[in-house]
């Protein structure tokens, strides 16, 4: 009976991680039907409008594959995914560090409160304006409007996560004496993860839109800028394909990239659901 | 909230503390466990590994339920193959399934939950058990074989017990010693030694005493009962 078990627990691990992954592929169907619908009716909107305003969704694929094949586009998309990505990893490292500190301590969660208020109301077109006379034309500009844009909130984020931990767990910890390594990786850090990852996907939502912004007026490449290229050449089909691929490349981020990740840190949420 | 309070827990002893809600039992239960520090006075705890069970199991919901188990050892630094095959033992001694140990404690029962939380507590071989009500919300059936179990391993490892209860029937089941607690300021009005060894009371006799015990005037006074 004892030799048997390790090999069981692998079989039941594996038969549960290929139902979990089944079960993701599947609720993929529900995303194309809409997806599908949407271009029907960006195609119908497009049929009436006439195509020098709004290009048909396959004239607009069509163009991009074009831009593709000729190794035109890729370039530009590395050049706006490291800009946007850098912006993004530097807030949420130090967005989640210092939201983690501030939630520990009643008083560095009253005082960052106001702050953050101020750093979600101020728009990014006065960041950027900021950004352009700090850095000047080049990367600077953009990763630091994309940072300072994201930065409050995964800052909220890990806050309220360290905040709104259970002050009876706090208890249990003590009780049992867990070292402060344990209360951290044990306790704080699985509680707050499940704050943190829906603010991670929103800031990078965030970062995607900024960085473009930042590209059409500061820099002479990237997507922002062939955006701004396209626009002065009156290209609809151009400037739809540069906005499909930008759009494209966030889905599959996060589609592929961030959405297994949290299915993987959180599944004892998933668990749990789907017992009770 | 406390008055003049002097309360000594020896080795091996299972001292009860009861009284109406309010009174401070469990201020004076979290000064014991250290989670409270006192404004005026001692607490002097010579027990080196001191645990406490509370009213709900509170398992962390993000560990499966072996992992819960041993999470006092884990704390301890003992490695993973040891501290699993303890968690195991005192699982399976507690009632719990095999492949209940793999689970997220959210996919337990209430019942389940709380044998895990017995066992937990018990992983840690503690020298001073602090209960909080720890069966307060459980039915009666659960109740009586968590007490047995409690029995079980008090007999074995000789564990001091401070429990909480408002339940007179639980403390004259399981207690060497009962305090009664009168509110505003808290103090203990009242002390009841009990002779009778644990293991020998059976349920006529916890039930003959109950009736007794509250019949006392000290008693019915703390809890605010008019003489009889």
């Amino acid at each position: 009976m004892r030799p048997a078990r390790p090999a069981q627990r692998l079989l039941r691990h594996a038969t549960g991680a290929l139902g979990a992954t089944g079960n993701y592929l599947w609720s993929g169907w529900g995303s194309i039907a809409s997806i599908g619908l949407f271009l029907a009716a960006w195609d119908m909107t497009a049929g009436h409008l006439g195509e020098l305003i709004l290009p048909r969704p396959l004239e607009a694929l069509a163009r991009l594959q074009q831009l593709l094949a000729d190794g035109q586009a890729w370039p530009e998309i590395a050049v706006t995914a490291r800009r946007a990505l850098a912006g993004f990893a530097l807030s949420v490292g130090i967005g989640s560090l210092l939201g983690l500190l501030a939630g520990l301590s009643v008083t560095a969660s009253m005082t960052a409160r106001p702050l953050v208020t101020l750093l979600v109301g101020m728009p990014p077109i006065a960041w950027l304006i900021l950004a352009l006379l700090w850095f000047g034309a080049g990367d600077g500009t953009p990763v630091f409007t994309v940072f300072i844009a994201c930065f409050p909130i995964i800052f909220v984020g890990a806050m309220q996560g360290t905040r709104s931990l259970d002050g009876q767990l706090r208890e249990l910890a003590r009780a049992f004496r867990l070292p402060p390594w344990m209360r951290l990786t044990d306790v704080i850090l699985p509680h707050v993860v499940s704050y943190l990852f829906p603010a991670w996907i929103s800031a990078l939502g965030m970062s995607w839109k900024i960085v473009v912004m930042a590209e059409l007026l500061s820099t002479e490449d990237g997507i922002g800028a062939a955006l701004a290229v396209s626009r002065s050449h009156l290209d609809t089909a151009a400037s739809m394909a540069w906005i499909v691929a930008l759009v494209g490349s966030l889905l599959a981020i996060e589609y592929l990239l961030l959405e297994p990740v949290k299915r993987r840190v959180e599944s004892w949420r998933e668990f749990a659901s789907s017992s009770s | 909230m406390l008055e003049d309070i002097h309360l000594s827990v020896a080795p091996g002893e299972a001292v009860a503390l009861v009284g109406p809600s309010g009174c401070g039992k469990s201020t004076l239960l979290n000064l014991a466990a250290g989670l409270l520090d006192p404004w005026e006075g001692k607490v002097h705890n010579s027990f080196t590994r001191s645990t406490m069970m509370f009213q709900q199991p509170r398992l962390l919901p993000w560990k499966r339920t072996l992992d819960n188990i041993a999470l006092g050892l884990k704390a301890r630094g003992e490695n993973a193959p040891r501290r699993h095959a303890t968690a195991r033992r005192l699982a399976l001694e507690m009632g719990l399934a095999d492949e209940d140990l793999d689970k997220y404690p959210s996919a337990l029962s209430g019942g389940m939950q709380s044998r895990a939380a017995l066992a937990r507590v018990f992983a840690v071989e503690p020298d001073l058990l602090l209960l909080d009500e720890a069966f307060a919300a459980l039915d009666i059936g659960l109740k009586s074989e968590l007490y047995g179990l409690l029995a079980r391993q008090r007999a074995a490892h000789g564990c001091a017990v401070l429990m909480i209860t408002h339940d007179l029937m639980e403390a004259l089941r399981l207690a060497d010693r009962i305090l009664v607690m009168a509110g505003s300021p808290g103090r203990i009005v009242a002390s009841h030694a009990i002779d009778e060894p644990a293991a020998r009371r059976s349920e006529d006799w916890v039930f003959a005493h109950t009736a007794r015990f509250i019949r006392e005037p000290g008693i019915r006074a703390a809890f605010g009962l008019p003489p009889c």
